[in-house]
């Protein structure tokens, strides 16, 4: 378990190295200058070489690189172009936000999928079997967001009820209304990506199911939901953390939106207003910060391989 | 054909609502009854009614005709960026999968990388770069989308690199260009379709998703997701149907799409035959 975990996290700086790599390279592989469009949409700086110098974009590449790389291992994402506000002050401040909207998705996801995909695999081709899968099929087509807009219009025009918008409470505050305002839009997201979720776990204890443990399970005389429990979801656990790690960046990407819709401030948000205001630096450094969760929520469910398969732990 | 609409009828209606879809792209000139930017400021926020189905927005404008010519948007985002997404994933994945080695290392490297970033921040990112358009939408979905897809063409290059006529061709002294071609490219065709048909509803969403953001295919040309977007909330509270029909329209489509690419992948690879 222990060489496995070390390989696992040696792995990760490549990746990192990588998403590095890439996040230093968007701004400079597409086409366009990014300078000339600041100066000319938002009249950033004087001139084109004032403001290339400033952003330190006038040296050699691999120089930039170097240098960027170094200043975020220090900790210094880069200063907004707006604000002059240090990046990392503000994802700081508005990444619990984030976090918080993204775990309680994943609490309504599996909520909602695990018991719907395990009643929907047991009882195959039945009522409840359809009813679930027509589930997963709808919550797959209807996108979050109109869902979103829907909760928050049809109330407001039928009922004189809206959620609040845009007043957000801090978790110092109380930590119940804190939690609360999370609520519907840890719904809308959690609901659409329960129906992949759902599809998942309905899949893979389908294939445990016919596997020949359970059925000697089951004529050993164990209770139907022992051998569900017990044996069949056990063994059908690796592929389902798999899936759900792998939605992480989903969840991520989901909240940009819900931010948006529920006024909600946390890093979705930030983005939002750094993309359209093109202060680059903040952009680059959201990106390489999500990416970097994204790494290390990978390595978690890896590193959980372990407690969920003794097979890992003997490698 | 019939064969298919008897094995999987999901996946025949989910084939039969996109044609719709395509058909309703390609004549929405004809047949819808108003044309998408047509205001008539005395008309604002109707309610539907016998001349306006479907009501009216804010500035007047007919919202059938306008969710007709969505469907314009979407469609060519979704063939569009099918199209750019499987050239460049069928192209890295074929140099991966096919040479190996090194290149296969950095390349596959390079591919876990752009998987840790959201798909929808990445294509944000992109697009806040390039601008919004109809073509930059297609190109950067295309990208984000084809680079992903990479990894599963590299896997099924693999799987058909180790059947023995592939070594046979080889041996016969084929070129690696007439060995791709020949032998390697029209053996991992059914992957390709079923990725094709399984991207075009994540597209379609993803672009609406853009648009309801602000930075995808900019106004006055209709999109479903930039109908629904924030900037029109105030104007929803007081008329809901602004907020109902694109959506609808959206659901879909997207219903469409994957119910006809669930239907082609459980046809076409029997190993997820049963499973979902």
């Amino acid at each position: 378990m222990f060489r496995y975990s070390l390989r696992r996290l040696l792995l990760v700086l490549p990746t990192l190295f990588l998403v590095s790599l890439f996040v230093f390279a968007i701004v400079r592989a597409i086409p366009g200058d990014v300078v000339d469009m600041m100066l000319e949409q938002f009249q950033y700086g004087k001139s084109a070489d004032e403001l290339r110098a400033r952003l330190g974009l006038d040296r050699p590449l691999a120089a930039q690189y170097v240098t960027w790389v170094g200043q975020v291992l220090r900790g210094d994402l880069g200063t907004s172009l707006w604000t002059n506000r240090p990046a990392a002050l503000d994802i700081a401040a508005r990444f619990p936000v984030t976090m918080t909207l993204s775990l309680l998705s994943i609490s309504v996801s599996l909520m909602i999928a695990l018991p719907v995909g395990i009643l929907a695999a047991v009882r195959q081709d039945s009522r409840a079997d359809y009813a679930a899968r027509s589930f997963a099929v709808g919550a797959l087509a209807v996108p979050n967001f109109w869902l979103a807009t829907l909760i928050v219009v049809l109330p407001s025009y039928y009922f004189h009820w809206a959620p609040s918008i845009g007043s957000f409470t801090r978790f110092t505050e109380g930590w119940y209304a804190y939690l609360g305002q999370f609520l519907l839009p840890a719904l809308c997201l959690g609901v659409a990506q329960a129906g992949i979720i759902m599809r998942m776990t309905r899949g893979m204890m389908l294939e445990v199911l016919r596997q020949d443990y359970v059925r000697t399970a089951l004529a050993k005389g164990l209770g139907g939901a022992a051998v569900v429990l017990g044996h069949a979801l056990r063994n059908a656990a690796i592929p389902i953390v798999t899936i759900i790690g792998g939605q992480m960046p989903f969840y991520f990407g989901g909240s940009i939106i819900m931010e948006h819709i529920f006024g909600l401030p946390g890093m979705g948000s930030f983005v939002l207003e750094a993309i359209s205001r093109r202060d680059y630096p903040v952009i680059q450094a959201v990106n390489l910060f999500v990416a970097a969760l994204v790494v290390a929520s990978n390595l978690l469910v890896d590193l959980s391989y372990g407690a969920l398969d003794p097979r890992v732990r003997q490698d | 054909m019939w064969t298919f609409v008897r094995r999987k009828p999901l996946g025949a209606a989910g084939g039969l609502v996109l044609a719709g879809m395509l058909a309703l792209a390609l004549l929405a000139g004809r047949v819808a009854p108003y044309g998408y930017d047509e205001a008539d400021i005395f008309s604002r926020l109707k309610a539907p009614s016998g001349a306006h189905w479907l009501g009216t927005d804010n500035l007047g404008r007919d919202l059938l005709s306008r969710v007709m010519y969505g469907a314009r948007v979407s469609m060519a985002v979704g063939f569009g960026g099918v199209v750019v997404g499987l050239l460049l994933g069928t192209a890295v994945g074929l140099v991966s999968g096919y040479f190996g080695g090194r290149l296969d290392l950095v390349l596959q490297r390079v591919v876990d990388a752009f998987m840790c970033f959201p798909l929808l921040l990445v294509a944000l990112t992109i697009m806040a770069l390039l601008g919004p358009g109809l073509g930059n939408v297609i190109l950067t979905l295309g990208l984000v989308l084809g680079v992903r897809d990479s990894r599963v063409i590299r896997s099924a290059v693999l799987s058909v690199k180790a059947h023995l006529y592939l070594e046979a061709a080889r041996a016969l002294g084929a070129a690696h260009a007439a060995m791709i071609g020949r032998h390697v490219l029209p053996n991992i065709l059914a992957p390709i379709i079923i990725l094709g048909t399984v991207n075009l509803g994540a597209i379609i969403l993803t672009e609406a998703a853009l648009s309801f953001l602000g930075f995808g295919v900019p106004p006055p040309r209709p999109s479903w997701g930039g109908m629904l977007s924030g900037a029109g909330l105030v104007h929803m509270l007081r008329a809901p149907w602004l907020a109902l029909w694109p959506g609808v329209a959206l659901s879909l489509a997207v219903f469409g799409a994957n119910m006809l690419g669930d239907a082609l992948r459980d046809l076409l690879d029997p190993r997820l035959r049963g499973s979902r």
